[in-house]
């Protein structure tokens, strides 16, 4: 973070969470955010597991800059785009077939789409008892626009077997224990989700080269699934006849209780389901929480709300705990599985501390809590109502 | 003004030569400890190269735990000794962590002192609020 600063910070350690990258210490290692803003909040270094306060979040199209990064493993060096190769195969794949990436991008028509990934364990944090992982808050979500080609278009040209049920990829990134042969990750999709319209092989984030950290030069996106279903620094696909068993599809790895448990409860494997559709959520991004303003003054607030597979349909707001709520102006996605954005301005009766929270509702009635949801044992899918904290003097 | 004392560096460096000759750091230069890194707060016995408690049993938790991952993965986390045994046992199972052998005691000890879980409600006040004046728009 010195390096980023281009100075040492004195009682670093002192330092509030939340301020500038959180858990700063003086790391025997310089750690520099490459190519991210400097407020993104480091919840990790090796690997990377970066997160975004949420008012960083607030353009309508999340920036390069400030998309979170949840990275398993090391991602590859020396990348050489002409010699990067995506193989098709396995037991439902008809035959195998190699592309590079001048075949994918010329092959194939392309594709834009603005498309929400969020990671399953977004919100970790406020479970109780708490699940083990990366502490993310709110930040481990963004809506970029992705161009690639779309997956279904580039499987029906190897070839998918009728006994298809799943597809699952393998990336080029290296085991922290830097096993060559240990793969880091490798998770999938139903056969259902590959085939959407929206499911894209993709190559570049608003238009430029995808990020190093975010899966260059090539990868997978799903729109409202867990993030970790987009498999980066894509080079393998594979069709499969049953459900993907790689790395990371087992055990608790993205999966949570098939019937809810009490807090605590220790779950068997095989009463455990995976993960599709992301439950309905949303942020406020404006103004950042903290805001001191004059009585009198009206508040204009603003965000983004999504819903994994489905979309929202209402946003309301509360300056009272929930005890009312107010509706939001709320607008259309620009396409499919893209994030919503919607706007407020909220009148306050008299000075003091407030919280303002917001409550998306998605297209088939279903809204978001205003306590953390059921407890699972990783701490997947709490999508409770994101606050912030206004003062009226 | 910080106190400064130094930890017995041949220890960790005999620790991290053994953990090393297992898991190859894959950023060169991880491999070293400089002696800035041995250098603790008195004030709040803080290690700051890694943000981990000091107490005696902290190079085996250096030695056995960041040579994979970073210490921040243990620092935000928080869990009973079971629950920190099975992290231990997680890894050890996917992820080449080796036998801690007779260090197991003392690092589940330290991890179980320094990072319990507490009981919090359904959900916490708002924390580390900074205020500002609002320009309005």
């Amino acid at each position: 973070m010195s390096t980023v600063l281009g100075a040492k910070i004195v009682y670093a350690d002192h330092m509030p969470a939340g301020l500038i990258p959180a858990a700063l210490t003086e790391n025997t290692a310089p750690f520099a955010l490459e190519g991210k803003h400097p407020e993104l909040v480091v919840l990790n270094d090796r690997p990377w597991n970066v997160e975004t306060p949420p008012h960083l979040l607030d353009d309508p199209v999340t920036a390069a800059e400030t998309l979170f990064v949840r990275n398993n493993g090391i991602p590859p060096k020396n990348i050489d785009l002409s010699q990067w190769t995506l193989t098709i195969e396995g037991e439902s794949a008809q035959k195998k077939k190699v592309y590079t990436l001048e075949d994918l991008k010329s092959k194939f028509k392309n594709y834009t789409y603005q498309l929400t990934i969020e990671c399953g364990g977004n919100g970790r944090n406020e479970f109780n008892p708490p699940a083990k992982g990366n502490q993310w808050t709110t930040g481990a979500v963004g809506c970029p626009e992705w161009t690639g080609v779309k997956l279904k278009d580039v499987l029906k040209d190897v070839g998918i077997k009728d006994d298809a049920v799943y597809i699952g990829y393998y990336g080029q990134d290296t085991h922290l224990s830097n096993d060559p042969e240990k793969v880091v990750i490798s998770r999938g999709v139903p056969m259902h989700k590959a085939l959407e319209d929206e499911s894209l092989i993709a190559w570049a984030l608003n238009g430029k080269d995808l990020p190093l950290m975010n899966g260059y030069p090539l990868r997978l996106v799903f729109g409202g699934w867990p993030a970790s279903t987009s498999g980066k620094w894509l080079s393998r696909i594979v069709i499969r006849n049953q459900v993907h068993d790689g790395p990371k599809m087992g055990g608790d790895s993205y999966r949570v209780p098939c019937k809810p448990v009490a807090p605590g409860t220790k779950v068997p494997e095989e009463e455990m389901c995976i993960i599709e559709s992301m439950p309905v959520k949303s942020l406020i991004t404006y103004p950042k929480t903290g805001a001191r303003i004059d009585e009198g003054q009206p508040l204009a607030i603003r965000g983004h709300a999504w819903a994994g597979d489905l979309s929202v349909q209402a946003v309301d707001y509360s300056i009272d705990f929930g005890a009312s709520w107010k509706s939001c102006k709320l607008q259309a996605p620009k396409n499919r599985l893209a994030w919503q954005h919607w706007q407020a301005e909220i009148d306050f009766p008299e000075k003091g501390y407030y919280e303002v929270w917001a409550r998306a509702k998605d297209s088939e009635g279903k809204m978001q809590p205003m306590l953390v949801p059921g407890w699972n044992p990783k701490g997947y899918l709490n999508n409770a109502c994101h606050r912030i904290a206004v003062m009226v003097v | 003004m910080l106190k400064v004392i130094n930890i017995n560096s041949a220890l960790i460096f005999f620790v991290l030569s053994a953990v090393f000759s297992f898991c190859q750091s894959p950023e060169s230069g991880n491999a070293e400890m400089s002696s800035d890194s041995l250098q603790l707060s008195q004030a709040d016995s803080i290690d700051q190269a890694t943000g981990l408690v000091v107490d005696e049993a902290l190079p085996l938790v250096i030695g056995n735990c960041t040579g994979c991952h970073s210490a921040k993965l243990i620092t935000q986390n928080r869990a009973s000794r079971e629950g920190w045994k099975s992290m231990i046992v997680w890894m050890q199972e996917t992820q080449k962590l080796w036998d801690l052998g007779e260090n197991e005691d003392q690092i589940l000890d330290y991890l179980a002192e320094h990072y319990a879980a507490e009981q919090t409600g359904r959900r916490k006040n708002l924390q580390n609020i900074q205020w500002y004046d609002l320009e309005t728009q």
